[in-house]
């Protein structure tokens, strides 16, 4: 690509200005190769704009569930955090169907002082917190 | 402590970033081109079942700490490749690697380092930085990828080591013990890009190489009727992701590919390979116009088959782009 041709397309998600800047490596107008810097581009921008839309919801999909009493807060603080059920076992050290064992209501509400912990580590959050979730009377 | 002598420098792939300032820390007279191009960075594979977050895997490098473990055995340099089991041994032995005035390269996950704006920190476990010094309880972070030095509290350091998932990267860390000076870089120059010739012809098909190129430029086609419009978006956005974000992905290894051929013309006095430099461009141009197609189609969201056919056919183009370059290049050699 040549030097002129470089987008400096700043990335805005969640409102934020998420830009970066990056090297590129580019061609002067001889064809000679040099690094230039640039902020982004539209195309990567959309993916990743999409990419976050698609977590949003999830998550916003899963807080509902919650709510509802269909899952327990593990599930939406693992959608939070971006982990998926496999990501998560690794992390808490408990076989995945345990861990899906504990996304269930009922089976959340009989776990151990210590077994919440051991979750809300993993989210970095307080124990307290992993009883609930935003918006849960 | 700081490690006063080491130089940050913004590279535009960690691997070959943190490759270039270690050695260059040791002594060793290199650039970002030259580590890219010996450690035979360049790549494509895809792997439909191996799925992030339900979505199949695509990637445009060679497997993490691949270049840097390459570029040192090519230049003789001896180096300490170690990882643990627990996470107390591995800020030990970052503690004692810093005290011996050594940066230490490491891998680490981009979801715990609080320097990058919130939207890009994802479960990535392949990212690589240096620590060049300690102040308290900060670690002096000097990333590649950063325009400028970070600071990294040790706990999140910690994390970013022992994160989980795959590939988990075990507080893997990494750092020159022995160099033997500069030495002529033609052989190493000539036997990098042999690999990449290998890689790129000769991997297992289908998934791999400018067969794996093709491979995905056939599954594309028929996203939309398999996956339904939404899914189908999603996959493409990954594509995209995979190949400009981590790791400057498709489009950027090419031109940083072609950068190398240019170094490597000047090195090995073959002009052939300044031509060839020229056309890795044509190539990564063509990967940058994919990318540009594919966000169309992505924010089209209705799914259109032609338009995903049309995705395909710029894939399998690029197919036969790249095996027609590397054939050629792996004469020159």
């Amino acid at each position: 690509m040549n030097k002129d041709e470089v987008p400096q397309d700043k990335k805005i998600i969640h409102g934020q200005d998420n830009s970066l800047v990056k090297v590129l490596y580019v061609t002067d107008n001889s064809g000679n190769y040099e690094t230039t810097k640039y902020t982004g581009w539209d195309a990567e921008n959309l993916a990743m704009s999409q990419a976050w839309e698609s977590i949003d919801e999830k998550i916003e999909q899963t807080r509902q569930q919650v709510i509802a009493g269909e899952l327990s807060p593990i599930a939406y603080y693992m959608e939070k955090s971006l982990m998926d059920l496999p990501t998560l076992a690794q992390y808490v050290g408990y076989w995945r169907f345990r861990v899906k064992r504990h996304l269930r209501m009922r089976v959340f509400r009989k776990l151990s002082a210590q077994q919440l912990e051991r979750y809300a580590s993993v989210f970095n959050i307080p124990v307290d917190q992993l009883k609930h979730i935003p918006g849960q009377p | 402590m700081i490690i006063e002598n080491f130089h940050h420098k913004q590279s535009a792939h960690c691997e070959s970033g943190v490759t270039l300032s270690l050695l260059q820390h040791a002594g060793i007279t290199l650039t970002e081109p030259l580590a890219f191009g010996i450690g035979a960075g360049l790549f494509f594979g895809h792997l439909p079942f191996l799925k992030v977050n339900g979505v199949p895997g695509t990637t445009f490098r060679i497997w993490p700490g691949y270049i840097f473990k390459r570029v040192c055995k090519e230049l003789g340099v001896k180096m300490k490749v170690e990882a643990f089991s627990s996470p107390e041994k591995g800020m030990a032995a970052l503690d004692a690697a810093l005290a011996a005035n050594k940066p230490v390269g490491m891998q680490s996950s981009v979801y715990y380092l609080s320097y990058f704006p919130e939207a890009w920190r994802f479960h990535f476990n392949a990212h690589n930085l240096i620590a060049y010094g300690k102040e308290g309880n900060d670690y002096l972070i000097s990333d590649p990828v950063m325009e400028n030095i970070t600071r990294l509290p040790g706990n999140e350091l910690e994390k970013a080591r022992f994160a989980k998932g795959f590939p988990a990267p075990n507080g893997k860390m990494y750092y020159p013990v022995q160099t033997l000076g500069n030495k002529d870089l033609t052989p190493a120059i000539l036997s990098g890009m042999k690999k990449t010739c290998f890689f790129m012809l000769q991997s297992p098909p289908p998934f791999f190489g400018y067969r794996g190129i093709a491979y995905l430029g056939k599954r594309i086609r028929k996203y939309p009727e398999k996956l339904g419009a939404r899914k189908a978006g999603l996959f493409i956005g990954n594509i995209i992701r995979m190949q400009e974000e981590i790791g400057t992905g498709g489009a950027g290894f090419r031109f940083l590919y072609a950068a190398f051929l240019q170094e490597a013309a000047v090195i090995t006095k073959n002009q052939a390979f300044a031509q060839m430099s020229a056309d890795m461009t044509k190539i990564g141009d063509e990967w940058r116009n994919f990318a540009f197609a594919a966000a169309r189609v992505m924010k089209d969201r209705s799914g259109n088959l032609s338009t995903y056919t049309e995705l395909g056919d710029m894939l399998i183009a690029l197919s036969v782009r790249e095996k027609d370059f590397f054939t050629r290049l792996k004469k020159l050699l």
